[in-house]
């Protein structure tokens, strides 16, 4: 049952999971982390209040959010192709795993930042500290335990998510568990997949969860 | 040219769709060197006070003039950099707790541009100044509470700054710690020549350091003067609560109410004779002590006593130019009611 060729599939499975996960999580940081910094920065009581960037940005968060992960994929077919020049794949399923994660990544950053205790951001304007400074030295610093727990659960999320694509063809140990559980019932073969992603799953909350404990300065 | 100059300050909120009035019409000098008290209840706007001095609280009206520079004339880049010269310390310390503590003293410096060998020297000096260079790796929340004023201390003063501003510094601490922390300020202005306003609603810390002090009460300026002159002879009701340390004014119990209360403060010099025993040998009339205190003010021991005194206004009248050819500071507190 489990021949060389299995197992060689279950590793390219595993493979690939990895890469849709990392890959549409640091993607979706690469928009969410800024995004986030301009809602809280923006917000009512922020550095710099701006009603309608905030209004626009908030908006268009909660309505990618308000989709469920499986339309947007099916949503987003023609903007990926014509961004990889296909739709199914690994490449292809980080499109919109991206699209979902940017705005939930940007929702955790401002939260995060929102921690931050106001009268320290007070002191630091007291010094003569500019805004970017205020946001890259104090608010981003400040955070960083909630920022890496926000990482933690994101990249969480993402694995979880990158499986779900394995029903329209995205591959990785989704798209296994789909092809073999499901359409040709072959259930160990899913079960492996399944306790696959259970041990990744673990491997990055354990990893996250001592990170965060790790950099926390506030309470030892 | 005092050193800052506040001029006919008015700072208005806007809270759930009616104004109101923190500052109204503020108008004070600091001079330089000075360590300057403001007084109030909390809600009076003293905290509005001390954050429009450096601009943290744009004013609505009015002017504030750091060294003859009108700040409201600078661009925010020449704020940024006049920040510099103007040092905070904080009721809640507002250390970054994801800093040791030398860093934190360095990050004035660091967002200023100095280089961060020189920041750290710069750091060093001034956990030597507050006295905690051995906690230089430490973490705010392995710090006591006047541990961490002491590293914001350092942090405020990292820039050399010529101006200290304390909103409520020691209220959170405990006494003795706030006279430690007190002493520290005292020794920085005489030793720097920095100039420090200090906000507090306790009476003490004003006594204790101060050589000039302001009331404010309800955003209005309503007494100013040396702290000598306000403690002796105090002539707001605000200025009697807050040195008598009551929530409400001098208002002795009911059955006392008959009696003309006066207060008395003794100086130095005057604290040999005994003149209660004396008044009462003399006058040949009950005085009934309703309280008494002893205090610091400003380095000089000073007494004071609440008298009161027998009904018939002819022995009041004599009492009293009694004890004030005595040399002694005397206010009517209450009259017959």
């Amino acid at each position: 049952m489990f021949d060389q060729k299995v197992i060689g599939m279950l590793l390219e499975g595993i493979r690939d999971t990895l890469y849709m996960t990392l890959a549409s999580t640091l993607l979706g940081y690469a928009i969410g982390l800024p995004l986030g910094i301009v809602l809280n920065v923006t917000k009512a009581g922020g550095l710099a209040p701006n009603k309608i960037i905030y209004r626009v940005l908030d908006i268009f968060c909660n309505i990618i959010r308000s989709i469920p992960f499986l339309i947007l994929l099916i949503l987003l077919i023609p903007f990926t192709r014509a961004l990889v020049g296909q739709s199914y794949g690994s490449t292809a399923t980080i499109v919109p795993l991206v699209v979902c994660a940017a705005p939930y990544i940007a929702r955790m950053v401002e939260s995060a930042l929102n921690e931050v205790d106001a009268g320290v951001i007070e002191a630091a304007r007291a010094m003569g500290a500019s805004n970017m400074q205020i946001i890259f030295k104090v608010l981003l610093v400040e955070a960083k335990t909630s920022l890496v727990t926000g990482a933690t659960i994101t990249t969480g999320v993402l694995l979880g998510y990158s499986a779900m694509s394995g029903t329209v063809g995205g591959g990785g140990l989704g798209d296994i568990a789909v092809r073999y559980g499901y359409y040709r019932w072959q259930t160990d073969i899913m079960i492996v997949t399944v306790i696959l992603l259970i041990v990744i799953f673990q491997i990055i909350q354990n990893l996250g969860t001592k990170v965060a404990i790790g950099i926390d300065h506030r309470k030892k | 040219m005092s050193e800052i100059e506040i001029k006919n300050l008015t700072k208005k909120f806007e809270a759930g769709g009616h104004t109101v009035v923190a500052l109204d019409d503020v108008n004070l000098n600091i001079e330089k060197g000075e360590i300057y008290g403001i007084i109030g209840m909390s809600g009076a706007g003293k905290s509005t006070l001390v954050r429009s001095i450096n601009y943290l609280e744009v004013p609505n009206e009015g002017r504030v003039l750091i060294d003859g520079t009108d700040l409201s004339k600078l661009s925010d880049k020449e704020l940024r950099i006049k920040r510099r010269d103007i040092g905070m310390i904080f009721q809640g310390f507002n250390l970054l707790e994801q800093k040791n503590v030398i860093d934190n003293v360095c990050f004035p410096l660091e967002i200023s541009g100095m280089k961060k060998k020189k920041a750290r020297e710069k750091a060093r000096e001034l956990l030597e100044t507050v006295n905690l260079s051995e906690k230089e790796k430490s973490y705010p929340s392995q710090l006591s509470g006047g541990q961490k004023q002491r590293v914001a201390i350092a942090r405020a003063l990292a820039t050399n700054p010529s101006i200290l501003l304390c909103d409520e510094a020691t209220s959170a601490l405990d006494p003795q710690t706030t006279a430690s922390i007190l002493s520290l300020l005292k020794e920085i202005n005489e030793k720097l020549n920095i100039t420090i306003v200090v906000i507090t609603h306790q009476m003490s810390v004003i006594t204790d350091i101060c050589t000039r002090v302001a009331i404010i009460e309800n955003g209005k300026l309503v007494e100013e003067g040396t702290v000598e002159e306000v403690f002796d002879s105090p002539k707001t009701d605000i200025a009697r609560e807050l040195i008598s340390n009551k929530k409400e004014s001098y208002s002795p119990i009911e059955s006392l109410k008959a009696e003309k209360v006066i207060r008395i403060v003794f100086s130095e010099n005057s604290a040999f004779e005994p003149v209660i025993s004396n008044v009462i040998l003399k006058f040949n009339a009950p005085v009934n002590i309703l309280g008494a205190d002893t205090r610091d003010v400003g380095g000089k021991a000073k007494g004071e006593m609440l008298l009161g005194l027998p009904d018939d206004e002819q022995l009041q009248h004599d009492i009293i130019r009694y004890l004030k050819e005595r040399k002694l500071t005397v206010t009517e507190v209450r009259d017959n009611v």
